[in-house]
């Protein structure tokens, strides 16, 4: 089983056996396709292909939704930043955690009462204002976008690692494969299929999560203490590792970006148009609750076992190698697993990290999709009546459509560091969405006007800051070992607002906008309105129900 | 839930409305707005429907700014203050490592102790509400 292994790290060769690492993954395909298919009957109605026909038990959603939400950037990410930065990377994912409490106690069981398939909906049904659903579907597809294309280039990364494949062309190729192979099971399976895909991803992931913990732990006879102490005997930083500030403490700029990126990781989950899709997937706001409980728990342990792994791999691996492996950081956990367990759990967590990623497109894209059909189409070019047979249709293309947007733009962004990207989408969510769902759940004047300024404002802003960011152009020093701005040509520069992430400027200012854009409307808002909204929201009267009777 | 004995009136507001006729549309105005507005209103003015919403912000507000103060408090000490991070507890574990776990402590706690405080206090209020709106209808 742990056979020996080439313990080549340098970018022109691979770890493990491609010829397993390939056979573990298809695997992995052949299965979903299986299930994929098998849930496609019945799957023509809008709500089947939106929301599953609201089937999902809370658990099933929970599980889910977890998995929508552990990306590659998670499972491969946040252990990489540990094992190079140590401590850092701790604070970087309590976020990720804590933001949960705010889709919990604000916003799902709501959102479940008063929408059906989008967020669109919720502003929809509050404000009846064609513009806001306009704001808000293109706020949900730049999100979307950006997302996709972050996760499409890091699947790059992976196949080289992975599949031995190493000339431009050939990634390419196996880029575009995989890429509509899920947008394949997008169109089939609807989100019916797509949520199964995400159940049995999270369910692996979290197998294998906790499968090398054990193991790594058993080294160190269940201590984790004297796992601590070994990988501060290992890094070139000491202790230092074990506290904050080697990677966010250098300078009163770097202090900033972290509570610019602290306060988009935990105002962002809330907003993420995917997550938020997926609480329509349950029957009702109960189990949408009970679904996030679950998604807690899920998140929480998967990233309490990240640390034991970061700061595994800081003992096992050595910073020195997992920075200089193809991918650099985020090489971190694969180049443990082969530590371990030799080539087959380097096989395994390797073609685990891709279906990962392959799962995270599909979500994406249906969310997108949905936002389209279902916002642009039927909602506004066709006013609310177009016939659903239709809106499935549209649907289905623009899956399509975005799924080949993602395989383009993924092959254009190949080699390029966009891991960023995940953070600013965070960023875009908190401050385009969430001001505009909170207000028009809780604040009685809020007004279209409001909402118009709060999401364009949001988004413009951040998307204006973080192309006038570093994250851009005028970057010199590389975080996480690889290279930094997107523009790398260092004579370039138009970096003028000094933060990566643009959280601490655009999220203040879409809530401000939110609130003056109210306050300054001279149409009053409408009472009745939000009596039913407020109704809805906290009694459920009027949602839609799922098949299952509770 | 179905132990629950409600604690206060609740023939409030019950006569006052017309109970929507089953409406499964949750978007458009046109079927579910105009025909029950004044149902809407008046399961509003309910004392049920106050007790419920107070209930509701009694539990997440403090909530919220709590653990938005107790993350935030984290995060400006990390920053600002890392000396007081590397404070040893014991051995390697020092102030932040546990500081940073009692963050996952802290969520898991509210996360749980909401479903069940939920399912306690506000589910039985909601479905009563719920049934009166819909005369009786739904599943």
């Amino acid at each position: 089983m742990t056979g020996p292994t080439a313990t080549a790290t340098q970018a022109a060769t691979v770890v493990g056996t491609p010829a397993l690492n390939f056979s573990i993954f298809a695997f992995f395909v052949v299965v979903t396709l299986v299930i994929a298919l098998s849930v496609a009957r019945n799957n023509n109605s809008a709500t089947d292909y939106y929301a599953g026909g609201r089937t999902f038990t809370g658990f099933q959603n929970g599980v889910a939704t977890g998995g929508d939400y552990l990306g590659a950037a998670t499972f491969l990410g946040t252990p990489g930043i540990i094992a190079i930065y140590g401590y850092d990377g701790i604070l970087y994912s309590v976020g990720f955690i804590v933001g949960w409490l705010l889709v919990l106690l604000l916003v799902s069981e709501p959102f479940r009462n008063t929408g059906r398939y989008t967020m669109a909906d919720v502003l929809d049904l509050r404000l009846k204002a064609p513009s806001v659903r306009a704001a808000a579907a293109l706020s949900t597809l730049v999100i979307s976008l950006f997302y996709l294309l972050a996760q499409m280039a890091g699947a790059g990364v992976l196949v080289s690692l992975l599949l031995g494949v190493h000339s431009s062309a050939g990634v390419d190729a196996v880029i575009a494969v995989v890429g509509m192979l899920m947008v394949f099971y997008v169109l089939v399976g609807g989100m019916k299929g797509t949520t199964w895909v995400q159940i049995i991803k999270a369910s692996i992931l979290a197998v294998i999560t906790a499968v090398t913990t054990i193991w790594l732990l058993s080294r160190t006879g269940f201590s984790l203490p004297a796992l601590l102490h070994h990988a501060v005997a290992a890094s070139p930083h000491g202790t230092a590792v074990l506290s904050p500030g080697l990677e966010y403490g250098k300078n009163t700029v770097s202090k900033l970006d972290f509570i610019s990126l602290a306060l988009a990781l935990v105002l962002g989950t809330a907003g993420l148009p995917h997550v938020l899709m997926r609480l329509y997937t349950v029957p009702n706001a109960r189990e949408a609750r009970r679904g996030i409980t679950w998604t807690i728990w899920l998140v929480g342990v998967f990233y309490l076992c990240t640390f034991v792994l970061g700061f595994g791999a800081m003992w096992l691996v050595g910073d020195k190698k997992i920075l200089s492996a193809t991918g650099g950081s985020n090489s971190a956990v694969p180049l443990l697993a082969d530590k371990l367990g030799g080539t087959l759990l380097f096989g395994i967590v390797a073609a685990v990290a891709f279906a990962t990623i392959l799962a995270f497109v599909a979500g994406v894209t249906i969310t997108a999709s949905a936002s389209f059909a279902h916002d642009v189409y039927a909602g506004l070019l066709r006013h609310g009546q177009a016939d659903p047979a239709d809106e499935v249709r549209v649907a289905r293309i623009s899956a399509l459509v975005v799924g080949m947007a993602g395989v383009i733009g993924g092959i254009a962004a190949k080699g390029v560091n966009v891991a960023f990207l995940v953070s600013l989408a965070f960023a875009i969510a908190a401050a385009a969405n969430l001001p505009s769902i909170l207000y028009s759940l809780f604040w009685p004047r809020f007004t279209a006007r409001g909402a118009l300024w709060s999401i364009y404002g949001g988004l413009i802003s951040s998307v204006v800051l973080i192309i006038f960011s570093p994250v851009f152009s005028g970057q010199r020093k590389p975080l996480g070992g690889t290279s930094s701005s997107l523009i790398t040509d260092p004579h370039i520069n138009f970096a003028f607002f000094p933060l990566n992430n643009p959280g601490i400027v655009a999220i203040p200012l879409a809530f401000f906008l939110g609130w003056l854009g109210t306050v300054t409307d001279r149409q009053p808002a409408d009472a009745a309105r939000f009596a039913r909204m407020q109704v809805r929201a906290l009694t459920g009267v009027g949602a839609e129900r799922g098949g299952r009777s509770l | 839930m179905a132990l629950f004995q409600p604690s206060r009136g609740s023939v409030t507001g019950a006569a006052t409305f017309q109970p929507s006729r089953g409406t499964t549309d949750s978007t458009e105005a046109s079927q579910a707005g105009r025909g029950t507005a004044s149902g809407y209103e008046a399961v509003r003015a309910s004392r049920d429907f106050w007790t419920i919403k107070r209930r509701f912000g009694s539990f997440v507000a403090p909530a919220c700014t709590l653990f938005i103060v107790w993350y935030f408090l984290f995060v400006i000490i990390a920053v600002f203050a890392p000396g007081f991070m590397r404070i040893s507890v014991f051995g390697d574990l020092n102030v932040g490592l546990c500081f940073g776990l009692l963050q996952f402590a802290s969520t898991f706690a509210i996360a749980a102790g909401y479903r069940r405080w939920a399912r306690r206090r506000l589910d039985p209020l909601a479905d009563r509400l719920r049934h009166r709106l819909e005369g009786g209808r739904g599943q």
